[in-house]
C-alpha cells in the first residue's frame, strides 16, 4: 500500500493558498483552501531558519539520529528520502543500517518498531499514508499500547514513534486523505500528536521520539510544502498533552488541530468582521492525552464551543470533547456544543469541496451558537 | 548433474567480481558444460539471461508449473530413537551427565507443575491454564542451546524455557494467581509469564504478533553487536497469521540474528494441520523467504538441542535468520477451556503419550548410561511435587495487588485524566466498600504514578 501518484505532493500544493512559493497559483479547489498562519518565534528560541513542514520533520529526525546512536528510521521508501522527502539525506549521513527501507508491509513495520524499542533502540517508523496504518492496527492497539501495562513494567516499547502523513490534500480521495486519530484515541497507552506547522512539528516530533511512551505522530500532508515559517535551529522539545491558545477571544471557543487550525483562524477573523464576534482559537495539538483543562477554562469563559475536524462526525474526537465539556462546564454553556466535521461517508474524490469542514460551515456554526 | 553445473556457472556469472573463479570452475567441469551448450554458444546464453530485477532465474521454453509435491518433504532430523538409543554416534552431543539430568528435571518439574495447576483450575482456584504435555522436549532442548542472555519471545506454550532458565516456581504460581508478588501485577490471564531478568519477553494473547517484534529486537541486537540472538517461538497455527509472513520476510531482507522456532503439534485448538496449510509444513516456507530451514523431531531433546545450537551459530555469526520446525504432538487439551475429545480420538492421544514422549525418551537415554533409575525417579517425583505444592500454597495465600494498580503503567506516568479516574474510583469504593472485595487486595505503600 503506498502512494499511487508519483507527484502527489507537488500537484497537491498547487491548490493551496498562502504558500509563498506558489501564491501566484490561484486556488482551484475550495476544499483545501486555507491561509497558512505561521507561528511567531520568541527571542528565547534563538537562531532560526526558514523551513516547510517536511524540512522540519527531516530536521527533527536528523537531530534525533545525531543525538542518539540507537535511533533508526525505517519504512517504505524512506531510504531515498521518502515519497514526501521527509527523510531526504538521512541515509547518506547516518548509514544504511540506521535509515533503511522495509518490505511493503505495515504490520511488519509496526511490529519491527515495537521489537526495536523493547530491545532498547529508538525506533522511528514511517507508515506511508495514515490511510494504510490499519494493517498495523493490531500491532499498535493490542501490542504497542498495552506493552508496559500487561507486563507490569518489566518491558516497554516507549521508544517507538510512528510517523504518518494524514488529512485532506485536495484530491486524495478515499485512501490518501484520512484522519484516523479517533481510532487511536480510543486506545489507552498510545500518545497521539498532530502538529499545525513546521516549528511545532520539530519540537513535538523530538518529544515523541524521546518520550517513553509509544507515539503516533500524524503529519498533515497538505502542509508539507505549503506551510513555511521560521523554525529554531536548536534541538528543542515541546511538551506533549498541551493545547495552544492561538487567538484569545470572549464569545466563542473554536477548537481544532492540524490543518483545521488555520481554517479556524480565518474563521475567527470572518466572525469578527461579519458577526462582530470574538473567537478564542485553540489548537488541541495532543489528541491523546488531550489537554482538557485548557479547553474547559476557555469554554467556562466563552460559554460556547465549536469543534472542527476533517474526520467523520460519528465517534470522532469531537464527540469525546463535547461530552467532556458538557459534563464539566454544564453551568457555563450558553449553547449546545457544535461539531463541524467531515460527513459520515468515506472521503470522496470530486466531492471534496462539499465534504470538508471549511470556513463557511464553521462560520455558520458560530452563527448558530451566538444566536442560540 | 549437467544442468546443475550450468546453473551454478550462470549464478556465478551474475557477480562480475567472481569472474576469475568462474573460469576455473567451468574448466573443471567442461564436459557437462559443453554438453548443455551445444545448440547455443555459451556466450550468447549468458547474454540472453533474463534481466528482470525481481529474480536471478534463467529462461526456459518448457511450460511447466512448479508443483508442491515434487519431493518427499523436508526430513525430520533425529538423534535417538524412541527407546533412547542414539542412531548415529557422531550425532550424540555428548552433553555432560549433570546437564542432561538438569534437562530431565526441568521437563518433569514442568510436567508435575502442569498437572497440579491444571487440577487447580478444575477446582476453580485459578481461572485458566494451558499445559505443555508432549512439548517439554522442544522447550528444554532449545533453551539449553541458547545463551541465557539471548532474548526469547514466546507464544504461551513455552513455560519450559523459563523453567530451564531458573524462573522460580513461586513466580509461575504468583502469575497464575495474579497476586501481589506477580511481576505482571495481576493484569494478564494465567500463563502469560514474562521476566526482564531472564530475558523472556512477556507473553500476550494475540497470536503471531511477537514474530515481527522479535525481528525488531534482533535488528537492535545486531546493531548493538552484543553477540546475542533472539529466539521466537510460535505454533503452526500462528504461522498462518499475516505477522508470520511479515516477520520471515523482514528478517531475511534486514539480515537479523533470529531463530524462528515453530512448534508443529498437529492442532490449532480443534483445527488439524490439513486445514491450516497445504504446503510442506512450516519449514517448507523458509527457503521461499531466503531463510535456512530445518525440521526436527520435537520429542527428541538431543536433536532439538543440536539443531538449536547450529541455528544459533548461524544466526549470531552470519546475522541471518534460521527457521526450525519441531514436529511434536499436543498431548493435552488446548487449554482448560477446551475438551479435545470433541475433535480427535483418545487412541491417537494415547499413542503419543505412551509411545513417543520426550520425557520417557530422555529417561531411556539416561538409563542406558546409568545416570537415572527407579529410585532416583521416585525421589525426584516426590521432591518436585512437594516443592510445587508448597509454592502453590504460598501463592494462594497472598493478597491480590493494590487494586489501584489497574491505573498505573498505562503510560510511563499516569496522565491527568487517569489520575482523575483513579480518584473517582477511590471515592466510590470508600462509599460502597461492602460491594467490592477490598479485603482481598493489598494496600501499596509506594506512591502511584
Amino acid at each position: 500500500m503506498r502512494n499511487i501518484l508519483g507527484s502527489f505532493v507537488k500537484s497537491a500544493v498547487r491548490h493551496v493558498k498562502g504558500c509563498s512559493e506558489f501564491s501566484s497559483v490561484t486556488t482551484i479547489r475550495h476544499s483545501s483552501s486555507f491561509t497558512y498562519v505561521p507561528d511567531t518565534l520568541s527571542s528565547s528560541d534563538g537562531e532560526s531558519t526558514r523551513m516547510n513542514l517536511f524540512q522540519a520533520v527531516n530536521n527533527a529526525m536528523d537531530i534525533a539520529l545525531g543525538s542518539d546512536p540507537t535511533a533508526v528510521v525505517f519504512g517504505e521508501d524512506v531510504a531515498f528520502g521518502g515519497v514526501f522527502r521527509c527523510s531526504i539525506g538521512l541515509q547518506e549521513k547516518y548509514g544504511k543500517d540506521r535509515v533503511f527501507n522495509t518490505p511493503l508491509c505495515e504490520q511488519g513495520i509496526a511490529g519491527l518498531g515495537i521489537g526495536l524499542a523493547t530491545a532498547g533502540a529508538t525506533a522511528i517508523a514511517e507508515i506511508q499514508f495514515a490511510d494504510y496504518i490499519f494493517p498495523a492496527f493490531d500491532q499498535l492497539v493490542n501490542e504497542a499500547a498495552k506493552f508496559r501495562y500487561r507486563c507490569g513494567n518489566e518491558f516497554d516499547c516507549g521508544k517507538l514513534t510512528v510517523r504518518t502523513p494524514c488529512g485532506a490534500v485536495g484530491h486524495g480521495a478515499l485512501y490518501h486523505s484520512q484522519s484516523p486519530e479517533a481510532y487511536f484515541a480510543h486506545t489507552p497507552g498510545l500518545k497521539i500528536v498532530i502538529p499545525r506547522g513546521p516549528a511545532k512539528a520539530k519540537g513535538l516530533l523530538l518529544s515523541c521520539i524521546r518520550s517513553n511512551d509509544p507515539c503516533i505522530f500524524l503529519e498533515p500532508k497538505i502542509l508539507y510544502r505549503s506551510a513555511v515559517e521560521q523554525v529554531p535551529v536548536k534541538d528543542y522539545e515541546i511538551p506533549l498533552g498541551k493545547a495552544d491558545v492561538l487567538v484569545e477571544g470572549e464569545n466563542v471557543t473554536l477548537l481544532g488541530w492540524g490543518t483545521q487550525v488555520h481554517v479556524l483562524q480565518e474563521v475567527a477573523q470572518l466572525a469578527q468582521d461579519r458577526l462582530n464576534v470574538t473567537c478564542e482559537v485553540i489548537d488541541l495539538v495532543s489528541i491523546q492525552p488531550w489537554d482538557y483543562e485548557t479547553i474547559f477554562n476557555s469554554v467556562r469563559k466563552t460559554g460556547r464551543l465549536v469543534i472542527a475536524h476533517e474526520a467523520p462526525l460519528t465517534c470522532g474526537l469531537g464527540a469525546e470533547i463535547a461530552a467532556s465539556v458538557q459534563s464539566n462546564c454544564f453551568l457555563h454553556l450558553e449553547a449546545p456544543v457544535q461539531r463541524v466535521t467531515g460527513f459520515d461517508t468515506p472521503f470522496p474524490h470530486v466531492f471534496e469541496p462539499f465534504y470538508l469542514p471549511d470556513k463557511w460551515r464553521c462560520l455558520d456554526a458560530i452563527k448558530r451558537v451566538v444566536e442560540y | 548433474m549437467a544442468s546443475r553445473i550450468l546453473s551454478r556457472v550462470l549464478t556465478l556469472n551474475n557477480f562480475p567480481k567472481q569472474h576469475s573463479k568462474l573460469q576455473t570452475f567451468s574448466n573443471l567441469f567442461s564436459p557437462g558444460h559443453r554438453a548443455l551448450s551445444t545448440s547455443t554458444k555459451c556466450f550468447s546464453l549468458e547474454q540472453e539471461r533474463p534481466k528482470f530485477p525481481g529474480s536471478k532465474a534463467k529462461w526456459t521454453e518448457k511450460l511447466e508449473f512448479v508443483h508442491s509435491d515434487l519431493y518427499d518433504g523436508i526430513p525430520v532430523y533425529r538423534v535417538m530413537d524412541r527407546s533412547g538409543q542414539v542412531l548415529q554416534a557422531d550425532q550424540d552431543p555428548q552433553l555432560p551427565e549433570e546437564m542432561v539430568v538438569k534437562m530431565y528435571k526441568s521437563m518433569t518439574l514442568l510436567n508435575t507443575m502442569d498437572k497440579i495447576l491444571y487440577e487447580s483450575q478444575r477446582q476453580g482456584r485459578i481461572s485458566f491454564y494451558m499445559t505443555n504435555y508432549g512439548e517439554e522436549g522442544t522447550h528444554i532442548g532449545s533453551a539449553a542451546a541458547l545463551d541465557p542472555a539471548d532474548l526469547v519471545y514466546g507464544q504461551y506454550r513455552e513455560a519450559g524455557i523459563l523453567m530451564w532458565r531458573g524462573f522460580p516456581l513461586d513466580s509461575f504460581m504468583n502469575q497464575c494467581y495474579g497476586n501481589e508478588l506477580d511481576l505482571g501485577k495481576g493484569r494478564q490471564m494465567p500463563v502469560h509469564y514474562g521476566t526482564k531478568e531472564l530475558n523472556f519477553v512477556t507473553i500476550s494473547s494475540p497470536l503471531g504478533t511477537q514474530l515481527p517484534q522479535a525481528v525488531g529486537a534482533a535488528y537492535a541486537y545486531k546493531r548493538a553487536q552484543n553477540g546475542l540472538c533472539v529466539a521466537c517461538y510460535f505454533g503452526e497455527g500462528a504461522a498462518s497469521e499475516g505477522d508470520a509472513h511479515a516477520a520471515f520476510n523482514f528478517s531475511a531482507t534486514l539480515e537479523c540474528p533470529i531463530i524462528f522456532f515453530c512448534r508443529n503439534n498437529g492442532y490449532a485448538i480443534s483445527t488439524p494441520t490439513n486445514e491450516q496449510y497445504r504446503g510442506d509444513g512450516i519449514a517448507g516456507r523458509g527457503p521461499a523467504y531466503g531463510i535456512s530451514s530445518i525440521r526436527v523431531d520435537g520429542n527428541d531433546v538431543l536433536a532439538v538441542y543440536n539443531v538449536m545450537k547450529a541455528a544459533r551459530d548461524t544466526a549470531v555469526r552470519e546475522n541471518r535468520p534460521v527457521l526450525v520446525e519441531a514436529m511434536t504432538y499436543r498431548i493435552g487439551h488446548h487449554s482448560t477451556s477446551d475438551d479435545s475429545s470433541a475433535y480427535r480420538s483418545v487412541d491417537e492421544v494415547r499413542f503419543w503419550d505412551s509411545t513417543d514422549h520426550p520425557i520417557s525418551r530422555l529417561r531411556n537415554y539416561m538409563a542406558l548410561r546409568g545416570w537415572w533409575d527407579e529410585a532416583k525417579e521416585g525421589e525426584w517425583k516426590k521432591q518436585s511435587k512437594t516443592n510445587i505444592m508448597e509454592s502453590f500454597a504460598r501463592a494462594e495465600k497472598k493478597l491480590k495487588p493494590d487494586w489501584r494498580l489497574l491505573f498505573t503503567d498505562v503510560y510511563e506516568k499516569m496522565t491527568p485524566g487517569l489520575k482523575d479516574q483513579m480518584r473517582e474510583m477511590e471515592e466510590h469504593v470508600s462509599k460502597y466498600k461492602d460491594h467490592y472485595p477490598v479485603q482481598n487486595y493489598a494496600k501499596t505503600t509506594t506512591p502511584l504514578e
